[in-house]
């Protein structure tokens, strides 16, 4: 059994019950400058641990790129 | 001669240059550039990670040196870039953000509407706002009043190099607004830069003239120096414009050569 999520974008099957905390360690992501959004909502560093994904569910992990200036 | 530093969110900046971290070739390159400019201040932008996660721009921006300038640059509406804020502040890149809510695509000039209503919201919310507009005096007046730290007019469409296209209303703006004036957006060179600091502006921001330049790293330099330049002619008080010569040496005390 598993649960579909997007992140970034792309559809992604995650183990039920898995939480944001769990998702960027299985992506190998570092926390430093690193923003998440789920569902539009921003998740706080501190609840990391807290929130989990559920099916459906929209992920948002942003950090600083190149550019966006003149 | 005496200057003043520049002020932002109470944070005091010796460079009066503001740098970019899009569409140089390669990150050595973008990372020497910005130690030649001299900046004290990067604006970056805020993107999905891409996945797997790889490399980082901030692998080549030293965090304990530069602030970091969170830019919505690509957003078209204001709570797109009110939420990009709140991103850019939970990633831990503070509260000092370059303001872009983009009314055109092809010109990518400001939707001021836009603009003015995410300035109202993020000063409220405690962000040091800086806002990218057009070179409306009017519309810099209401992003003070709104609670903006600074404007930052465009001197031409962005990554034109077109340079300052219409000095005359920079100078207005100058006149009108009491937070600093930083020209972001159209220079090409540094006499660009130089024209900006020279009509009085607080400061120049720039990202394509420097990465998009041959030599990235001696234009970066340039740039630096174009800002000084410009910065201290602009203290120093320059000459009135007359039609026609002025001698510079006293007539008096010319030897007699007439038979």
């Amino acid at each position: 059994m598993s649960v579909k999520i997007s992140v970034n974008g792309k559809p992604m099957d995650v183990a039920p019950g898995l939480t944001v905390d769990a998702l960027l360690t299985l992506l190998n992501v570092k926390r430093e400058y690193t923003a998440v959004a789920v569902n539009r909502e921003i998740t706080r560093k501190t609840d990391y641990g807290a929130v989990m994904l559920s099916e459906g569910d929209k992920v948002e992990i942003v950090r600083p790129m190149g550019g966006g200036a003149r | 001669m005496y200057d003043t530093n520049l002020v932002l969110g109470g944070k005091e900046f010796t460079s009066r240059l503001i740098v970019g971290t899009g569409k140089y070739a390669s990150m050595d390159v973008m990372r020497d550039a910005h130690e030649a400019s001299g900046t004290e201040i990067i604006t970056v932008a805020v993107r999905r990670v891409s996945l797997p996660s790889g490399e980082s721009i901030l692998d080549y921006i030293d965090t304990k040196r530069y602030t970091l300038l969170p830019n919505t640059a690509g957003c078209y509406t204001a709570e797109e870039a009110i939420r990009t804020c709140y991103l850019a502040r939970e990633a831990g890149l503070g509260e000092m953000v370059k303001l872009e809510v983009i009314g055109d695509q092809r010109t990518l000039f400001p939707d001021v509407e836009g603009l003015l209503e995410a300035t109202r919201t993020l000063a409220r919310e405690g962000f040091t706002v800086m806002p990218y507009t057009n070179d409306d005096p009017v519309m810099a007046r209401k992003l003070q009043d709104a609670g903006a730290a600074c404007v930052m007019p465009l001197g031409a469409p962005i990554g034109s190099g077109l340079g300052i296209r219409n000095p005359y209303n920079i100078k207005i703006i100058l006149e009108t607004v009491t937070v600093p004036v930083i020209v972001d957006a159209g220079v090409g060179t540094a006499s660009d830069a130089a024209i900006a600091m020279e009509l009085g502006c607080d400061g120049v921001l720039m990202n394509t003239a420097i990465a998009g330049a041959r030599d990235a790293v001696s234009m970066a330099r340039a740039m630096k120096l174009a800002v000084e330049a410009g910065r201290l002619a602009y203290k120093s008080g320059r000459i009135g414009k007359k039609l026609y010569a002025t001698a510079s040496s006293p007539l008096e005390g010319l030897p007699d050569w007439t038979s």
